[in-house]
């Protein structure tokens, strides 16, 4: 008896001798880049995704006609050399990059661009199968795509479109090997082929996806020989890979751990706001809300510094207006965000007679940029009690709170979370603060803003073509909104990553894109 | 014996097709629609319809349902529309990935639950019981993902001897000592609480076993005490652990679920939640049919075993 289980025990001993002991795990070797990744990649096929977990990825495999300036949501050339617009705003002619070749060999020009588009917007393309395409809306103002020459293209849109230029810097407008989605098809997100400083060299499914330095890129080449993206899903477990050496670099690191990481000498903490913001969407064509004193009142009375400070640890900065200061050529520097006045807020309740008034709240449980939502939702309920109003929640798993909240809050609640995160300033107030984004028109104005001021400012700010004067009325539209109070302005989200002090040269985009060519591994 | 399997695997059958009604109801009540969840924030109602039409989804529920079934008979389980790919791929390769990583487990619980019991049993009260009793109770009370994070950062991160996370390693692994190494964490991690409800079980049953008459009788002969142990004791209560090794063997595909979030394992739970959370019908309804399918059959094995030890259970 004794010398069998004493055999047993041997026996472990010797296994964990073999594989285990002395046998320190690995570190990766160098010049190869290990990112870890929230998820598995969707599809590696740039117009077919909208998760950034995916774009982390086909930023560092494909190139756009346009890309965002270093360091800004500017848009600088990129495949095109240069564009004019006609003076109605409605024809971009774009001259393309001479020489450039995908990684399969085929050459880059005008015909592919044009390829490009077909397949996500003209249902009857031959590929136009390979979808669907979530974001092809970004360009539905197309209306006709020319080739001029072969290195000329003509975009003719129905009516001018101010944004078209930075949705174009954005992954769906990333150009894809016309010849590598005809032999794949429906399969070509799995074997992508671009132009861009790395080229795709497996996908092992659930373990890894492996890029490899272009050396023909146009521009400089890449620092790194190879970057592997391993989707680590549970966020502590990414943590304790960093921490074993396992990965190199980590995006969307939990505050704890940010925490404790940046008191370490061997990791590298860095930090930048985005496009994002979290809001809360009040209901105002029913119940209290239908008081701008009451709207304010809940911006007065919620402390978002405790929020951002406490709840978000200090990943999120406090919000202002429905324009993220990310934005900086169109925002609104003058305005300062509610201060947290509770004496105020019980004034202006009191004054609209909604003292002691009920409120219901949806709250989600997790979902794209809502960050920490159950407590955030908790916290913001007990800040609305010290006013008197009496917030029942409601809590949702996130394609079914989405279900709910996007037809609109009318008959079932009164406020609701929500974040967006996007890459133009027009973007989110067009698509939910305009009359016309209600939800029966198919848009995500949830809680019935009207304003015929914000709208005719929105609909000029999206057909002028200069900057200036569209950052002069989109100042102008976030006074209005700031004052109408719509919605309660929480939280911009700061992203974060973590690297070894090993990584060098990394840095975070307010895209929140991750541009991996300028890094070096030592 | 062959009329009882016979007679096993076609009352398998209603069981299945019991089961592949009860999945599809349950994927198709929960609220959530998987156009949305394939749309994102920006779906308007326009696209949702759109691509419901797509997906077959505004067909009538018995419809959809004898279409799945009917494809699936012949071998299509359908294309998931979050992994863009195969369903009948996707799960293949991560069921095979579950079934090493819960062999393992099971064949560790059983290894170590058997030989717990044992040595508890035939040294009831002494100091090995007792240190023994001990630690299956904290091996059955400790909960599985938060024991897993804690071999993790003791052996992977703080010693270094183990990876953390993962199936093979990604760089220059993908031999069979790195699927070892990586094997280690989860699948003692998974087979902790099994070991400790096989090591009680098991210490009862020999401990009942051991009062019998025919152990005294053996005893009364002078056969030598291993002998008695081995030969006669525990190959009667065995008869009795084994069903219990068969429901374990459901539990540890169950438990598999954390197991594999936690360390990262490609396995079929691991797929099953992130499938879900994205409403991917198809891969859950494909990925369930197959776990449970197994399950059946492994529960049929477990009682031809018992048959073959036990005479006393007829067919």
């Amino acid at each position: 008896m004794k010398s069998l289980f004493k055999g047993a025990l041997t026996a472990a001993a010797l296994a964990v001798c073999a594989f285990g002991f002395g046998h320190a795990e690995a570190q990766t070797p160098p010049g190869v880049l290990v990112v870890g990744q929230i998820a598995e990649p969707k599809s590696l096929d740039p117009a077919a995704v909208t998760a950034v977990n995916d774009f982390r990825i086909l930023m560092n495999v494909y190139d756009g006609l346009v890309r965002y300036k270093d360091g800004t949501l500017e848009v600088e050339p990129a495949l095109a050399e240069s564009w004019t617009i006609s003076d109605d705003g409605t024809v971009y002619t774009f001259k393309l990059r001479d020489g450039v070749t995908f990684h399969d060999g085929t050459p880059f020009n005008a015909e592919a661009v044009k390829y490009n588009f077909d397949r996500m917007l003209d249902e009857n393309h031959p590929q136009h199968d390979t979808g669907p395409f979530p974001l092809a809306f970004f360009f539905s103002a197309v209306e006709t795509i020319d080739v001029m020459d072969d290195l000329t293209v003509k975009f003719t849109l129905n009516a001018p479109y101010a944004p078209f230029l930075s949705n174009l810097a954005y992954p769906t407008g990333l150009i894809v090997s016309p010849e590598a989605v005809k032999e794949f098809g429906a399969d070509y997100g799995r074997h992508p082929v671009g132009t861009g400083p790395f080229k795709f060299a497996e996908w092992e499914s659930n373990a890894k996806v492996v890029v490899v330095r272009n050396d023909d890129y146009w521009e400089d080449a890449a620092k790194l020989e190879a970057v592997v993206f391993r989707p680590i899903t549970d966020a502590n477990t990414r943590v304790a890979e960093l921490m074993a050496g396992g990965i190199d670099l980590m995006v969307e690191v939990p505050p704890d751990s940010l925490t404790q990481l940046s008191g370490d000498d061997n990791f590298s903490v860095y930090e930048q706001a985005g496009p994002h913001l979290w809001f809360l969407i009040l209901n105002m064509k029913e119940g209290p809300f239908k008081d701008k004193k009451v709207r304010q009142a809940i911006n007065y009375a919620i402390d978002k510094k405790a929020l951002v400070e406490n709840v978000l640890q200090g990943t999120a900065e406090i919000a202002t207006g429905p324009t993220p200061p990310a934005f900086a050529w169109a925002y609104n520097e003058q305005l300062q965000p509610y201060p947290h006045d509770v004496e105020k807020a019980k004034q202006l309740i009191k004054e609209a007679g909604a003292e002691g008034a009920e409120v219901t709240f949806y709250v989600t449980e997790g979902g794209s940029g809502m960050l920490d939502p159950i407590p955030m939702g908790a916290a913001i309920q007990a800040d609305l009690a010290q006013i008197g109003l009496t917030v029942a929640i409601e809590t949702y798993e996130w394609n079914t709170f989405l279900g709910k909240v996007n037809p609109g809050l009318e008959g079932k609640a009164d406020m609701a979370e929500m974040a967006w995160m996007t890459n133009d300033p027009d973007t989110l107030p067009y698509l939910a603060l305009r009359t016309d984004a209600w939800p029966d028109k198919g848009g995500f104005n949830s809680g019935y803003y009207s304003n015929p001021e914000v709208d005719k400012l929105l609909e000029a700010a999206r057909s002028s073509t200069d900057q200036a004067e569209r950052a002069k009325l989109y100042r102008e539209m976030q006074e209005i909104v700031y004052d109408d109070a719509p919605w309660a302005f929480i939280a911009n989200w700061k992203q974060n990553a973590v690297s070894s002090t090993m990584v060098d040269g990394f840095k975070l985009q307010p895209s929140f894109f991750l541009l991996l060519d300028d890094v070096v591994k030592n | 014996m062959h009329v009882y399997i016979l007679r096993r695997l076609i009352l398998m059958i209603p069981v299945l097709l019991g089961l592949t009604v009860i999945v599809f109801l349950i994927m198709s009540l929960i609220p959530g629609d998987p156009a949305l969840a394939i749309l994102g924030s920006y779906a308007t109602p326009e696209n949702v319809a759109k691509l419901r039409a797509d997906l077959g989804l505004d067909k009538s529920m018995v419809e959809q349902y004898w279409i799945w079934l009917t494809n699936m008979v012949q071998g299509d389980f359908g294309r998931s529309y979050s992994l863009n790919r195969p369903v009948l791929d996707e799960i293949l390769e991560r069921f095979g990935a579950t079934l090493i990583l819960a062999g393992t487990a099971l064949v560790l619980c059983t290894i170590f639950g058997l030989l717990t019991g044992v040595v508890s049993a035939v040294r009831q009260y002494g100091w090995a019981d007792k240190t023994l009793t001990f630690a299956v109770l904290i091996g059955i009370s400790i909960p599985s993902f938060w024991l897993g994070l804690l071999l993790m950062m003791f052996f992977a991160v703080e010693l270094r001897w183990l990876p953390v996370s993962g199936m093979y390693a990604i760089y220059g692994g993908g031999d069979l000592p790195d699927l070892i190494r990586h094997l280690i964490l989860p699948s003692v991690t998974l087979a902790v609480v099994a070991t400790g409800i096989i090591a009680r079980l098991t210490r009862s049953n020999m401990l009942e076993v051991l009062r019998q008459d025919f152990i005294r009788t053996a005893r009364a002969k002078g056969l030598d005490e291993n002998r008695v142990i081995y030969r006669h004791a525990f190959k009667a209560a065995l008869v009795n652990v084994i069903p219990v090794i068969g429901v374990q063997a459901g539990f540890v595909l169950g438990g598999a679920v954390y197991i594999e979030t936690v360390f990262q394992w490609p396995g079929i739970g691991r797929m099953l939640v992130n499938a879900i959370s994205t409403r991917d019908i198809l891969l859950v309804q494909g990925g369930v049919v197959l776990v449970a399918g197994s399950y059946v059959l492994f529960n049929l094995f477990a009682d031809v075993i018992q048959h073959l030890l036990d005479p006393r259970v007829k067919a």
